[in-house]
């Protein structure tokens, strides 16, 4: 390995950067697309909070599992669900994921410890303790990641799971993705405390705060925490401090913004740019490469798109199928 | 060889017996060992009834106390399902629902359809139901519409100690989402129960008693009930067929649908509030397909459209009872 500042090496950094690019250019997409009419339903997007997902999944395998949230894409990318699959089942299509069932807010790859995206907020919480728990009784080492909002960080089910988490002493992280909105409404006025730090330490874990901007921040203070699982040391609650370029959903308004705030972000605070100065600055990754990357992504998103719009609707015998394993 | 066992017992054997034979077979729940963290005994409960007495000093850490916390262990107990566990949860008292329900009806019961198929969630959510226990509007509710509504979940009812040990086994080892009701005032009851594993299949409706003139349907402990009416009709001439469903979903319609083509009376006996409940719900797919079986309106004997009362006057009054289930056999075989 050459001599470089990053504790991460040089291929690792070229992977995150392809998984955070790929993210990027697939929501970029979606909004473009939903806007064109082209996207049944709801679609939250992640652009912005990239550097989280992908630095946290760095620390995983397909034996760890994770719970997402609405805002779940840039999870499922991160964690290795097929990006086609993910376009395809946004589109309501066949060859989703999900064969079409579950949309943007459902979609799940078990198989790559994708435990779902969740259209409920805060119920991936509980979900998580489960996973953590069947890791534990497995004994193989295996953690679970709880994925939540700044706003479901609100609800009884988060809550309790921490404590719950706590008390059986899983191997569990719950993630607070902090993007300073719950919908519309600040977190600043909606959570009743100036730190998630001190929730965490109310519920007897360790809890760090990180610029989830800072794909190498993530990573350092991720990696501890799950070390820490891992190794039996109980649950631990990570807040990433991040930005959505866009709004809740497609179609907000986001009138609740102050004026020149998405601009700003994007310039001053995005975390792709800040991990290209990062990587380019340090000499470790040329910027030609990083073009390179930047034209891959672009191609599999678009080849996602054109494998989706292709595709075939499920039909009406699909309705009925899959609710059950046994019918009787 | 079969043993008289309570249905307590019953539930008790099934649970420990399907531990020893499956090591993913878990069981969480509030005080299910009881005395956890506690200064004195540990199995210091085994349940607030005792129904899961002396599973914790047979089977260690796979019997869970929890916290007071229905949402996150109902919710855990699912993401153990879809993790590769077999979990037994117990929400002790179905009326909890209310607490931890997205888990339930969001969560577990979604996963298959949502994500096309490619989840498994093997859960049991056990829990007490009914009246009759003198414990007032929030610890006596049946709430098994609610559950039946759900696609994705089953809803399992025994009305006997030997249906509880078969059916839980059956339980446990489906690969879908169930609810397993336990009537409290059951718990005591008794029958044959052998001593080795077996399972009753879903969808297998029981004929409790066999008649031509009216067909009674119900579950639970209104089984007995309508058992002790169609005794009474007997000696007045009039012979009821009593079905006891045992499973609300899947539920086997063929067995009442048959059983009404033959006596072209029904009435349907549930002690669920009336509105959109099993009763209900039997009585329209019945009128559906096969009206012209049907030689008089079919009857509904419920409880009424209220809370479960506390004092035992009124409570007496809210469960069907046997006289009330008669009059309306009456009722119908008049027209």
């Amino acid at each position: 390995m050459t001599d470089q500042p990053f504790s991460i090496d040089r291929g690792t950094l070229l992977d995150a950067y392809r998984t955070m690019k790929t993210i990027r250019e697939f929501e970029e997409r979606l909004h473009v697309d939903v806007a064109r009419g082209d996207i049944p339903g709801f679609v939250h997007l992640y652009a912005g909070e990239e550097a989280a997902a992908t630095a946290i999944m760095l620390h995983l395998g397909d034996n760890d599992r994770i719970a997402s949230t609405h805002r779940g894409h840039g999870h499922c990318i991160a964690k290795g669900v097929d990006v086609k699959e993910m376009m395809g089942e946004i589109r309501g299509k066949a060859s989703g994921a999900c064969k079409g069932k579950g949309g943007s807010m459902h979609i799940a790859d078990l198989s790559k410890g994708m435990m779902g995206a969740n259209g409920i907020l805060g119920a991936g919480a509980p979900l998580a303790c489960g996973a953590g728990l069947a890791a534990k009784r497995r004994g193989d080492g295996g953690v679970a990641i709880s994925f939540v909002g700044d706003g479901a960080s609100n609800q009884g089910m988060f809550l309790e799971s921490l404590n719950l988490a706590a008390v059986w002493n899983l191997p569990v992280v719950f993630v607070v993705e902090n993007n300073g909105y719950a919908e519309s409404t600040s977190v600043e006025w909606a959570v009743a405390c100036d730190s998630y730090v001190d929730r965490a330490s109310g519920f007897g874990m360790p809890g760090v705060t990180v610029d989830g901007t800072d794909f190498f921040a993530v990573h350092e203070a991720a990696g501890e925490v799950i070390a820490r699982a891992r190794e039996g040391g109980g649950p631990s609650l990570l807040e990433c401090k991040m930005y959505r370029f866009y709004g809740h959903f497609e179609g907000d308004a986001q009138t609740y913004r102050a004026q020149g705030e998405v601009e700003n972000l994007r310039e001053n605070h995005d975390c792709i740019k800040i991990f290209r100065a990062a990587v380019t600055g340090a000499g470790v990754i040329s910027a030609a490469e990083l073009d390179t990357i930047d034209a891959q992504a672009l191609a599999l998103v678009n080849e996602a798109v054109e494998h989706a719009t292709a595709a075939p609707m499920p039909g009406p015998e699909d309705l009925e199928t899959d609710v059950y394993i046994s019918y009787a | 060889m079969a043993r008289n066992l309570s249905m307590n017992e019953a539930v008790n054997e099934a649970l420990d017996q399907e531990m020893a034979r499956d090591p993913t077979v878990i069981c969480m729940g509030e005080d299910i060992s009881g005395g956890t963290g506690s200064p004195g005994e540990d199995d210091a409960w085994g349940g607030p009834l005792g129904v899961t007495k002396g599973l914790s000093v047979k089977h260690g850490d796979r019997i869970m106390d929890t916290p007071l916390s229905e949402s996150a262990f109902i919710g855990a107990a699912i993401g153990a399902a879809c993790s590769g566990l077999r979990p037994v949860a117990e929400l002790m008292f179905v009326d909890f629902m209310g607490v931890c329900f997205d888990e339930i009806f969001n969560q577990a019961a979604k996963f298959r359809y949502m994500f096309g198929g490619k989840a498994e969630t093997p859960v049991v959510i056990r829990c007490m139901a009914g009246a009759g226990f003198r414990a007032a509007a929030q610890h006596s509710q049946m709430l098994t519409p609610i559950f039946t509504h759900i696609p994705g979940l089953k809803v399992v009812f025994p009305s006997n100690a030997y249906d509880a040990k078969g059916l839980l086994i059956q339980s446990i080892r489906d690969n879908d989402p169930v609810i397993f009701f336990e009537h409290k005032n059951l718990y005591d009851t008794k029958a044959d129960v052998p001593e080795g594993l077996y399972t009753i299949p879903f969808a297998e409706a029981n004929v409790v008693r066999e008649g031509d003139d009216a067909t009674i349907v119900t579950y639970g402990q209104t089984v007995q009930r309508s058992l002790d009416a169609a005794g009474a009709l007997a000696k007045e001439g009039i012979e009821c067929e009593v079905i006891d469903l045992r499973t609300l979903s899947p539920i086997d319609m063929d067995t009442v649908l048959e059983s009404v083509e033959n006596t072209g009376r029904l009435v349907c006996v549930d002690e669920a509030n009336p509105r959109c409940s099993i009763a209900a719900d039997v009585s329209a797919t019945v009128t559906q397909e096969i009206f012209g079986a049907l030689k008089a309106g079919v009857r509904m004997v419920t409880a009424p459209h209220t809370p479960v009362p506390f004092s035992p006057a009124l409570e007496d009054l809210y469960i069907p009872g046997a006289d009330r289930i008669a009059a309306a056999v009456r009722q119908t075989v008049a027209n």
